[in-house]
């Protein structure tokens, strides 16, 4: 063996090691995010354990914690994510469209495109103030004083609107549609750029708009990167408490927005659902945050047992945006 | 200098010979006179005044001076053509030398994509394609495309041929099929596909594939075809047939095609126009051009001496 061989021998075994090395610090890095995580389920399951029962997920909340239930968090939350994806879906896909498929290249959409990605990074309670400003009181162009109600009658009820909004459900969806917008545009940018420009050149070239090529060749391909990206961003909106509490919502309420406290009720009383959007309101997590600061123990395991709900739940969103995903991927294949 | 390139098989003439005699014959009838023809006699002779195209077959196209940019680099320099409706016109030319932006000028493909401009006029039977007037819509539908790389939508065969007449607004569901069984007669491709119309297009081979995006052209009823490299990633047999379906097509087709193989040229076209760093070197009877090429730039490349 020259010298040389001998030397590239040695060195190679340090090469091998040094690879083995990093291999297992990255083995760690998993596993030690993975153990926190098992921690933190394990520490809320404990606390949770007893108190998450029919009771809790149908009662109001109360002084008593024996008595308190998370309904007016779990109807809150239902109203404010509907209406948010009632907003967010038509105005973020919208955008993206328009932002992927007819804006030119120029020095405005880039200005656009680049503010976008900053909006996303944006924290969630500055979204709050601008909530306050603009939806709450309405940037002040009617004084709270002197608000009046917009009355509609829609036949089977009267749609109530206060001008300025106050601190009602429909603002705190504004808001939080305001947080979700950036990140469901650019999910919705990623998946239409996804779709090969060889299609769409294609149906071009068959004689198709730009309308028609979108509605019946980008879409339905892009439609489930879109709908998961939808799906990841309402998650969000959903876990989100900051931006609420500046936007005022209730940390204790007794009753449902609107009344309703069951579905049943909105056939009952149509009137109810259209109240709903303009009642005072609270929200999963701020009932969690309202029982994490009492002082008595056991509204602890209170919140514990909301935590496990809003987990469950997020976990439910998670995976149907996974099963959009694998579906699509195997209905299409480029 | 005028020997016989080596790359030309001898019987590709011959049997472009062949049908460029049926072809004349059966064309002799339907042949009509342009519009805007006499108009254009008068104008500024064009390179194409060299070329030997046959008589009978009017002008399909007409390039005037066509330079085009991709923002401020030119790629095409003042470049003329004529091409003669109902028979195969071949573009040829080494990589990058703007054979397939002229091609996608002729219906305005190049428009989807940003910072481009031309100066010169595409005429389409005398009436000029980049007209503010003009709907693009309707252009690619007289124009249809066959791209290099099939590109079958992600849909049963039956829904990707009946995609052109539908959405032009066709609904009826018995002339969509009769539509989709004659589109795809004519790309000989039904004897393959009749039995399952609604499975995958995605399912089909790379040669059906193409076949079938050149079906799905048809469908839209089209003057012209255009075919950027149709061939180029099929295996020979599959390339054989396409070049089959060419052959049969140009009898009610006008059909422009964009190859790297010259033997391609050879046998499918009537003309040919070589392209050289965006200029339109030469242009003429494809047999002529082959044979007896007037350009020593031409004869280079015919020969392989580059490219």
């Amino acid at each position: 063996m020259s010298d040389q061989q001998i030397g590239y021998a040695a060195l190679l075994k340090r090469r091998h090691r040094i690879s083995t090395c990093f291999e297992w610090t990255c083995r760690v890095a998993t596993v030690s995010a993975l153990l926190f995580l098992a921690a933190l389920l394990a520490g809320v399951i404990w606390q949770a354990w007893g108190w998450l029962d029919l009771q809790f997920l149908t009662g109001f909340d109360s002084r008593r914690p024996g008595k308190a239930g998370l309904l007016a968090g779990l109807w809150g939350t239902s109203w404010l994510i509907f209406f948010t994806a009632i907003f967010t879906v038509p105005m973020g896909v919208g955008a993206a469209i328009y932002l992927e498929e007819y804006a030119t290249d120029s020095r405005f959409t880039r200005l656009i495109k680049l503010n976008l990605s900053n909006l996303a990074g944006v924290p969630s309670i500055v979204y709050g103030m601008l909530g306050v400003t603009a939806f709450v009181r309405m940037f002040g162009m009617i004084s709270a004083a002197d608000g009046w109600t917009m009355a509609l009658s829609l036949g089977f009820g009267t749609l109530e609107i206060p001008l300025p909004l106050g601190r009602c459900l429909l603002a705190g969806s504004f808001t939080l549609s305001l947080l979700i917008l950036p990140v469901v545009i650019i999910a919705s940018q990623e998946a239409l750029r996804a779709v090969p420009p060889s299609i769409r050149h294609a149906s071009y070239a068959l004689g198709a708009t730009e309308w028609q090529t979108i509605r019946h060749q980008v879409l339905p391909a892009a439609i489930p990167g879109i709908a998961t990206g939808i799906i990841l961003a309402l998650s969000r909106a959903m876990g989100e408490t900051a931006p609420l509490i500046v936007v005022g919502a209730m940390s204790y309420v007794a009753f449902a927005p609107g009344n309703l406290d069951t579905p049943m009720a909105a056939v009952q009383d149509p009137q109810r659902v259209l109240d709903a959007p303009f009642d005072v309101f609270t929200s999963i997590t701020i009932q969690i945050t309202n029982w994490i600061e009492q002082p008595k123990e056991e509204f602890q395991n209170l919140a514990a047992a909301g935590s496990l709900v809003l987990l469950i739940l997020l976990v439910i969103f998670n995976a149907t945006a996974i099963v959009i995903r694998n579906r699509a991927q195997k209905k299409i294949s480029w | 200098m005028n020997s016989t390139p080596t790359v030309l098989p001898t019987n590709a003439i011959d049997q472009n010979e062949e049908l460029r005699v049926d072809v004349t014959k059966a064309d002799t009838t339907s042949a009509r006179d342009e519009p805007g023809d006499a108009a254009m006699a008068t104008a500024r002779p064009t390179v194409s005044a060299t070329s030997s195209v046959d008589a009978t077959h009017a002008v399909k196209i007409r390039a005037k001076n066509v330079d085009f940019y991709y923002g401020d680099n030119q790629v095409l320099f003042d470049v003329s053509l004529d091409i003669p409706e109902k028979s195969v016109t071949a573009l040829i030319g080494p990589s990058g030398c703007g054979k397939s932006t002229f091609l996608r000028m002729l219906n305005r493909m190049n428009d989807i994509i940003d910072g481009t401009r031309h100066t010169g006029d595409v005429l389409l039977e005398g009436s000029d394609v980049y007209d503010p007037a003009v709907d693009v819509v309707l252009l690619r539908k007289r124009v249809g495309m066959v791209f290099q790389k099939s590109t079958p939508f992600p849909k049963s065969i039956f829904d990707n041929i009946a995609y052109g007449p539908k959405v032009a607004g066709l609904r009826n569901n018995a002339k969509l099929t009769e539509i989709v069984e004659t589109s795809l007669k004519r790309a000989a491709l039904w004897d393959e596909v009749k039995d399952r119309l609604n499975s995958s297009a995605m399912s089909l081979s790379g040669g059906q594939q193409q076949r079938l995006c050149i079906a799905r052209t048809l469908a839209t009823d089209p003057d012209v075809i255009l075919m950027d490299e149709p061939a180029s990633a099929l295996d020979p047999k599959s390339t054989a047939r396409v070049e089959d379906l060419i052959f049969e097509l140009k009898k009610n087709y006008t059909i422009v095609i964009v190859t790297h193989n010259m033997q391609q040229a050879a046998r499918v076209s009537q003309q040919t126009a070589f392209f050289f760093q965006g200029v339109l070197v030469e242009t003429g009877d494809t047999r002529a051009l082959f044979t007896n090429p007037t350009e020593k730039q031409t004869e280079d490349y015919i020969t392989g001496r580059f490219g």
